[in-house]
């Protein structure tokens, strides 16, 4: 099963720019299929990105974000090299994670 | 514009034969591929000229400026990226047999999707693609894909992906059945239906680089080399299928079957026209 995250960090000087792509299809429940049945509702509720055992950005989403959601944030605190761990749970409680090195 | 005078040149000289008496066997020498391929590619340049050749198959980014700094941007962080990943899958997982679909490509399907369309001359007819991934589905025992989405995506995003650079090399060989397609295909390209009464070549030639609503219209020229894309209007990835079949609902007509060999011959027509270009595919669209 290849990984549902797509991430990208880079270092520059203290600061660290982070770029994460996440395949989820997000349903809000409120959407009909072809034939006029509701989808059940299947969305991220949490999405954190961990650095050095520190959690550094939780995300609270919910059904109003879009499909295959992209994010992009930045911290300081990291160096070139060092690990951001990735991590998502949907509210079936299906979940996810990556591990990205920054460079 | 000339081109969309030449099938009517074409049926005058054919008729001009009949009338002198000479056997119908020569008219075929009326469709001339090349001569089309030469006045398309100038209309395009010159109606251009600030666009570099190879840039054409960027579509709408090679003609706007805020757009292409946004897509320069998403390139970065593709979001076709996905497709390629399951394409890869798909194709070096084996099927039933043992077989996989490198048995059915030259060159075992790597860098080879600037050669499709082609035409069959054993099939007579034009085999796109997505055709030849169905074909090799089926000849080895497994449920062909859907034309328009999906595997079908996934699996010609990846070949696409792979082929990147390689310029458009199609052929129209001398064979009458071959010559039949390619008319067809372009027939179909310039003639107008829908509700709208738009052409293909409406939207993608005579207005291209123009907007219609918020879109650009991409240039018809190199639009065959982005494909498979991530459309952002469809969240999700397309075939060349799914485009040809979108853009007919967009001028209220009635798409095609997904399956219809006038698809696979607009295809041809088109990629014939973008001969040369470099393969881009797969694309990201809004």
């Amino acid at each position: 099963m290849p990984s549902t995250i797509r991430v990208r960090a880079t270092a520059s000087g203290d600061q660290t720019d982070v770029q994460s792509l996440i395949q989820h299809p997000m349903d809000s429940g409120y959407v009909k299929d072809a034939k006029g049945e509701l989808i059940p509702p299947h969305y991220i509720e949490t999405v954190t990105f961990e650095h050095d055992g520190k959690v550094v950005l939780t995300a609270f989403w919910g059904p109003a974000v879009s499909k295959d959601p992209y994010l992009k944030f930045k911290f300081s605190g990291a160096k070139k090299g060092d690990e951001l761990k990735v991590t998502w749970t949907d509210n079936l409680g299906k979940t996810d994670s990556s591990v990205a090195k920054i460079g | 514009m000339s081109a969309r005078h030449a099938p009517a040149a074409g049926l005058a000289l054919v008729l001009g034969l009949a009338v002198c008496g000479i056997a119908g066997a020569r008219a075929a020498d009326a469709v001339d591929p090349k001569a089309d391929m030469k006045a398309f590619q100038a209309y395009f340049y010159e109606k251009f000229p600030n666009v570099k050749h190879e840039d054409f198959v960027n579509g709408p980014y090679s003609m706007d400026e805020g757009m292409r700094k946004q897509w320069e941007e998403k390139e970065e962080f593709p979001p076709y990226d996905f497709a390629v990943e399951k394409g890869k899958e798909l194709f070096e997982t084996p099927f039933k047999n043992g077989k996989t679909f490198a048995d059915c490509f030259e060159n075992g399907g790597i860098g080879v999707r600037q050669t499709y369309p082609r035409f069959d001359a054993k099939l007579g007819e034009v085999v796109t693609l997505e055709y030849a991934v169905n074909r090799c589905l089926t000849e080895n025992g497994e449920t062909p894909y859907s034309y328009v989405k999906d595997d079908m995506a996934a699996v010609t995003a990846y070949m696409a992906f792979t082929s990147r650079g390689k310029p458009f090399a199609i052929t129209v060989p001398d064979d009458p059945r071959a010559l039949a397609a390619y008319e067809a295909g372009k027939q179909y390209f310039y003639t107008r239906r829908g509700q709208l009464n738009f052409s293909c070549a409406s939207c993608h030639v005579q207005n291209s680089g123009r907007r219609i609503r918020a879109e650009v219209l991409a240039p018809a020229l190199g639009i065959t080399a982005a494909l498979p894309i991530y459309r952002s209007e469809w969240g999700g990835m397309g075939t060349a299928t799914r485009r040809y079949m979108s853009c007919n609902s967009q001028v209220r007509g009635t798409p095609l079957a997904p399956d219809d060999a006038l698809y696979r011959d607009v295809d041809y027509f088109l990629s014939y026209m973008s001969n040369g270009l470099p393969i881009s595919g797969p694309g990201a669209r809004p």
